[in-house]
């Protein structure tokens, strides 16, 4: 069994070498130059965690849909339930340690939280988008309406997806470490502004078809609530797989582009000496490539 | 008292900073024209195609009115932010304005400045366009007044910030508006009711609402004084 703890050493900036080239918590790799990725991001520990989260989704499902009872208002259309609030926790959770990676990567230039912020905000955006589906889906047999411009949630949540899309946007132009410190400003730009955003919308639509939160108000009913529970712990535990998975992926990208860097100067240094000494391989074959054929081209290491 | 004066003297000089950088954006946006020239007529056609897509209902556009004033306003500062950030992004001026020692916060304080005043100009142009052609009338212009420079305030450092965000990345004419359109919300909100407090075409609080601006001007204004540091050495 390899070793399935969290990273918990900061990796030096800069550092490299076969060590280096090791995702935190995974099986270690073989020496870096050769084989620098392991050929998958699974460990003992996620693959109990995924098993766990697919029996819960199943338990869930089956509660949900068979053994729950239906409201007596919105009858069917309240199982939903299950899955809309469950993920939307997880949206804001997930936002939330983007928040938190985007000032860890501005004040301590710590490379695992700018890695946590990326996968968290890669997961939120997901389950934003599935937040506001699932609502939407809601909404049309409870509020007879896909879309409600009057609710503040709704069109804050929308917005918050808007501004974490651009967030990806940001991400995905690549560009290193200046790409992590332009995504984090704008993780910290929409963290807080979001009270204002709300504090508008609020004003704006002065009222909201959600309704109040049910679960503290003891109106639901016993099986309903464990259902509820439930789901809340399943989504936690899937939210959780995914984003230890996406961490993993960005850590060996990192690596990987390390270990490219690290080969190329290596590389570099090599024809340097080479040229130094004056009968190095290089110095030859290039003094061959400019006087005789031009088919004898430059092939460099 | 040693140790007060200093800091005094420092403060005045990051103001002194902030008004040569915003001068110098100024005098280069005067010599070349492009504001007037570029800018204003942009301003004026989304006004004008606006009308077009309304179907030209003068009570329909009445109504509208504040709302498409403060998108095209919107439209405007994309703009504008966009030919600020690319001012400094020739031969790294940006890294030079740095290493000659001018702090980064007065270089974002003078830059949004320097927007806020273009801004300020393409907006008495488009609030004259309004009057004209939709028809509105101004029922109280300290409230107008007020609300259009607290809006104008926010759209500069939030524009001014974002622009400076992604002014080393690929794509960035692309990027800029999805960044800053979803931030810039409750400018375009707030600016619209209270300008419909402003030109009674709604009852709205007014005074309200130039809170709300007030405070996101100057939260994105902090942001942006705060950020430009670490987005100005990375890029």
């Amino acid at each position: 069994m390899s070793d399935v703890s969290g990273p918990t050493a900061e990796p030096v900036p800069g550092a490299s070498g076969p060590a280096a080239v090791t995702a935190p918590g995974l099986p270690a790799a073989e020496p870096a130059v050769t084989t620098p990725v392991p050929a998958s991001t699974g460990s003992p520990a996620t693959r109990w965690l995924g098993v766990a989260a697919l029996a819960g989704t199943a338990a869930v499902a089956l509660l949900g849909l068979l053994a729950a009872p239906a409201d007596d208002v919105q009858l069917d259309a309240v199982r939903i339930i299950f899955v809309h609030v469950p993920v939307a926790i997880c949206t804001y959770a997930a936002f939330g340690l983007t928040a938190v990676g985007s000032l860890m990567w501005l004040w301590r230039r710590s490379v695992w939280w700018d890695l946590t912020a990326h996968a968290a905000a890669e997961v939120g955006v997901l389950l934003c988008g599935l937040t506001l589906a699932t609502g939407m889906l809601w909404g049309r047999p409870t509020w007879g309406t896909y879309w409600e411009w009057g609710d503040v949630r709704l069109v804050t949540t929308l917005i918050l997806f808007l501004i974490m899309v651009g967030y990806l946007a940001v991400r995905s132009l690549g560009g290193g470490e200046a790409a992590s410190t332009r995504a984090a400003v704008v993780g910290l730009v929409g963290a807080v502004n979001l009270p204002i955003v709300n504090q508008s919308v609020n004003w704006w639509a002065d009222r909201t078809l959600h309704q109040q939160s049910s679960i503290t108000d003891g109106k639901l009913e016993d099986l309903t609530l464990f259902t509820l529970f439930l789901g809340i712990v399943t989504a936690g535990l899937a939210v959780l797989w995914m984003m230890i998975h996406r961490f993993r992926i960005g850590w060996l990208e990192r690596d990987l582009q390390t270990a490219e860097l690290d080969a190329a100067i290596e590389a570099r240094r090599a024809e340097a000496a080479d040229l130094e000494t004056g009968s190095g391989a290089v110095a030859t074959r290039r003094a061959e490539a400019a006087g005789s054929s031009p088919d004898a081209g430059v092939s460099e290491p | 008292m040693p140790g007060q004066a200093p800091r005094r003297s420092r403060i005045l000089e990051t103001w002194r900073d902030a008004g040569l950088v915003a001068g110098k954006d100024l005098r280069v946006e005067w010599r070349s024209r492009a504001t007037l020239g570029l800018v204003v007529p942009f301003a004026g056609l989304v006004l004008i195609l606006f009308g077009f897509a309304l179907d030209a209902d003068r009570p329909t556009l009445r109504l509208a009115a504040p709302g498409l004033f403060w998108l095209t306003a919107l439209f405007v500062t994309v703009v504008a932010a966009q030919r600020s950030a690319a001012a400094e992004a020739a031969d790294s001026a940006r890294r030079m304005l740095l290493l000659a020692g001018v702090s980064p916060g007065a270089v974002f304080a003078g830059k949004a400045a320097a927007v806020a005043v273009q801004l300020l100009a393409v907006e008495a142009v488009m609030v004259a366009g309004v009057l004209v052609f939709y028809g509105v009338r101004v029922e109280s212009v300290p409230l107008l007044a007020a609300t259009g420079l607290a809006a104008t305030a926010g759209l500069a450092s939030a524009g001014t910030l974002m622009a400076a965000l992604v002014a080393g990345s690929r794509a960035r004419e692309t990027v800029l508006p999805v960044l800053l359109m979803p931030v810039a919300a409750p400018v375009l909100i707030g600016a619209a009711r209270a300008f419909d407090a402003a030109l009674g075409s709604a009852a709205a609080d007014g005074w309200r609402w130039l809170s709300l601006l007030a405070v996101f001007s100057v939260v994105n204004f902090v942001l942006g004084a705060g950020a430009y540091g670490p987005l100005a050495e990375e890029a």
